[in-house]
């Protein structure tokens, strides 16, 4: 038996690397087209890179793969070519696309002052090791994203794919719940559970009456942090690499079948794993008797309908079943009674993932990264006020200081750095103070916030901090599923107090009526959302309390951000007769022509869209904004 | 909603064709209404209706699931459908200022359709963008650093232009290749 596995293994791999290699051997272009490639643009390039080579008869594919996790030069284009290293481009546009095709394609001109990075090792040109960021990045899930086509097999089990589980089922399914335990991997859906102990409470658990002793494995997909868009990025870029972890799964705790719940905004996704499913099918790796071996598992895809609280173990469950997400009391814990009764085992995509790459190298490879109580590494989506955006993998341990000014490099534009909200509308606000703070699960606990599924936005100067609680509260607040009085009414009451403040309205007395609702939310809720709604407010209060009481007592917003307290104002001395763009640029017609010629606005009309900030000449610089509004009759004098 | 004259009759075709694919309708309700829904572009009462029936269900069990999942819309959608992202780095970047800018020009609110069916305005939570942020989905283009400006110019774009034949075309490829629309 073992050695049928390993036979049949052998050839498949044989085959992939023979076909991976011979596409290889000649030029190839790879375009990035996961969703946020597409959004910039992905799709015309590779139309272009199309149209250009079969204009000069050349013999090269264009194939799309996933996401290299470098969003701000989207979209972005490879050229691997016999001869030279593989190299990036960033920021590609059809003009580039013609002149790459025409010199490097056609030619042998490689066009290095457009190529963002080298993907190997060469005397040319750098890679991405020598750039900061490559400096802290440590890539193990988010490895070969970008790199391997994603819509094919063979690629995958040309990359080490799938000799994880051949390996696995040639031993016993006791050894890969020991290697996992031993690795300590911790569940990455932000509560940081150990899958070890969770598989193996799924594994003695005895099943349901009547359930025919199956047990199921899901997968949650079900990614509705506003922000964040990790486990996207895994599944449209390296689909296998998760199928294989949940196969491996199942078959150490003896269940044979799998679902990966995925939301439905994520249609690239949803595709791309279906294609993977019948992918592995059709070699053998999925379905009856994998590999030759006894064990047979099978996977599908339920789309999730959009609802945050799904991302709740026993929501999810409910609503695989038909019923609303309505999150159940616990116990019994999943892996005793989940999908229909039987014994099921729930986790994040990045952990999933992680497991092929364990088994194949090791618990005690795996610890090496990390710190002791959280060992591999972390992934972020890293977005918002920050020079390089992004999906970054980084060890445990490194600080939020490095992630935002090393690998992120820093806030664009000469602004003050504020603070980064963490882990979406269940975490919080960390200031500047607290940037030394080790990303790991039970340091970030410690100050206050989650690590949560991996959402980070950096904000800066021009960013209210009571704007963004009241942001995640209004989302909270939506989503919750009704069940708990104090999430339902609670959060209501909460938003009802914070958009006050927003608008000026808010009493001195408001901020402790806050904090008290924010600890009743969190002790009368029965599930997570509840249980961390508060805490977007409950950081801010803590770390920022002076813009609230900023808010209340002046009646000022200090980042100029809520619009019930500014008013824009156009200063006469910098305004000129000579432009008129802002009077062009105001959607409301606010805007008007003084009769020396400057520009003023009628505070009736102004709708504070901030257009005319935006387009005003730099050189003039002339609009600005004020707060509190009562700042305007300073500057105006009376009467105007 | 009153539905024009045969439209129901059309409808109810869609749904039941749907329904006999499935062996267990009940546990199968998400499943059925977004087979339903990207079929028709929304869920009709008739249809929710023929589904509870089928499903062996109280009819306000259905109307329940597709009133407490965000996917699914009780309205036709518009010609246009514009999906303004509220994801927090397009919040925070103005996102409410590009709302805001359709909302006034459209003459409608967030999670409404024009009154000639044209343009239909939702929000959504995060298209995975947030490097383009704010960002506006109209029909499945993304526009990316939306202002007030380009709001104008977006509307007149597609105010009365219809849909091109391309993007029929294109709608229909996309269709074949089992992409769900929603």
């Amino acid at each position: 038996m073992n050695a049928s596995i390993f036979e049949n293994f052998g050839r498949l791999k044989e085959q992939a690397a023979a076909r991976v290699d011979s596409i290889r051997q000649k030029p190839v272009v790879w375009v990035g087209t996961a969703t946020c490639g597409v959004a910039a643009g992905a799709l015309k390039v590779k139309e272009a890179f199309e149209k250009e080579i079969a204009a000069r008869n050349l013999d090269i594919p264009v194939i799309e793969v996933g996401c290299m996790g470098h969003c701000y030069a989207e979209p972005l284009a490879v050229i691997a070519k016999p001869g030279f290293a593989p190299l990036c481009y960033g920021r590609v546009d059809e003009g580039l696309v013609h002149r790459l095709t025409e010199d490097f394609l056609a030619g042998d001109e490689p066009c290095y002052e457009y190529a963002l990075v080298a993907l190997e090792a060469n005397d040319v040109f750098p890679t991405f090791s020598d750039f900061p960021r490559g400096a802290y990045e440590e890539k193990i899930i988010l490895g070969r994203s970008g790199l391997i086509n994603p819509e094919d097999i063979d690629e995958y089990i040309a990359a080490d794919g799938y000799a994880a589980l051949a390996a696995a089922l040639a031993g016993e399914p006791a050894a890969v719940l020991k290697e996992i335990k031993a690795a300590n991997l911790r569940g990455r859906g932000g509560a940081g559970f150990p899958a070890g102990l969770k598989w193996e409470a799924t594994l003695n658990a005895a099943g349901a009456a009547g359930g025919a002793g199956e047990k199921y494995v899901i997968c949650n997909a079900d990614e509705g942090d506003p922000g964040a868009f990790m486990d996207r990025g895994i599944l449209e870029s390296d689909p296998h690499q998760v199928i294989e972890g949940m196969i491996l799964c199942g078959y150490a705790v003896g269940a044979s079948r799998g679902y990966l719940y995925i939301r439905a905004e994520y249609p690239t996704a949803v595709r791309r794993v279906e294609h993977a499913l019948r992918q592995a099918r059709n070699q053998g790796l999925l379905g009856e008797h994998i590999l030759g071996s006894g064990f047979s598992f099978d996977l599908a895809v339920f789309q999730g309908s959009g609802a945050f609280v799904c991302g709740e173990a026993t929501a999810l469950v409910e609503s695989m079943e038909g019923r609303m997400g309505i999150p159940q009391t616990r116990p019994p814990r999943l892996a005793v009674a989940g999908r229909r009764g039987c014994p099921t085992v729930l986790n994040n995509v990045k952990t999933f993932a992680y497991v092929p790459h364990i088994l194949r190298k090791g618990a005690a490879w795996f610890k090496e990264t990390g710190t002791a109580g959280s060992p591999g590494t972390a992934v972020f989506s890293l977005v918002g006020k920050v020079t390089n955006t992004g999906l970054v993998e980084v060890p445990m341990g490194t600080t939020l200081r490095q992630l935002v000014f090393d690998v992120g490099e820093g806030i664009p534009g000469e602004k003050q750095f504020k603070a980064v909200q963490i882990g979406g509308p269940s975490g919080g606000c960390l200031p500047e103070a607290a940037l030394d703070v080790p990303i790991d699960f039970d340091s970030l606990q410690e100050a206050g916030v989650i690590m949560g599924s991996g959402g980070l936005v950096v904000l800066d100067e021009d960013d209210c901090m009571v704007a963004v609680a009241r942001y995640f509260l209004e989302f909270t607040q939506q989503e919750s599923c009704g069940k708990c009085t104090f999430c339902r009414l609670g959060t209501r009451h909460m938003l009802d107090l914070l958009t006050g403040i927003t608008r000026g309205e808010g009493q001195p007395e408001d901020l402790a009526l806050l904090k008290e609702l924010a600890e009743d939310v969190r002790e009368g809720s029965l599930c997570n959302l509840g249980k961390t709604a508060p805490n977007p407010v409950l950081t801010t209060l803590r770390y920022f309390i002076d813009e609230y009481e900023t808010h209340i007592s002046e009646g000022r917003c200090p980042a100029l951000m809520c619009p019930d307290l500014i008013a824009y104002y156009i200063e006469p001395r910098k305004c000129s007769k000579l432009c008129n763009v802002c009077v062009g640029g105001c959607p409301t017609e606010a805007i008007y022509t003084r009769d020396n010629g400057l520009k003023a606005i009628y505070q009736d009309k102004c709708v504070k869209c901030d257009n005319c900030l935006r387009v005003c000449p730099p050189e003039y610089k002339a609009v600005v904004k004020l707060s509190p509004p009562a700042k305007l009759a300073e500057k105006e004098g009376p009467g105007k | 909603m009153q539905l024009p004259a045969g439209e129901k009759e059309a409808i109810l075709a869609v749904v039941e064709q749907i329904l006999n694919d499935q062996d267990d309708v009940q546990e199968n309700l998400i499943p059925v209404l977004q087979q339903v829904q990207a079929k028709l572009g929304y869920l009709p009462g008739p249809a929710m209706a023929k589904i509870a029936e089928t499903a062996g269900v109280p009819a306000v069990e259905v109307y329940g699931l597709a009133s407490f999942y965000n996917q699914f819309r009780l309205n036709p959608p518009g010609e246009h459908q514009v999906k303004v992202c509220m994801g927090t780095a397009c919040y925070m970047a103005g996102g409410r200022i590009a709302m805001e800018s359709f909302e006034r020009r459209l003459a409608i609110k967030e999670g409404e359709t024009t009154a000639n069916r044209k343009f239909s305005l939702e929000r959504v939570a995060c298209v995975g963008c947030c490097t383009m942020a704010p960002v506006v989905v109209v029909n499945d283009a993304v526009e990316g650093r939306v202002t007030p400006t380009r709001v104008d110019g977006l509307i007149l774009q597609f105010a009365d232009q219809k849909n091109s034949p391309a993007q029929a075309a294109d709608a229909a490829k996309r269709e074949q290749e089992g992409e769900r629309k929603y």
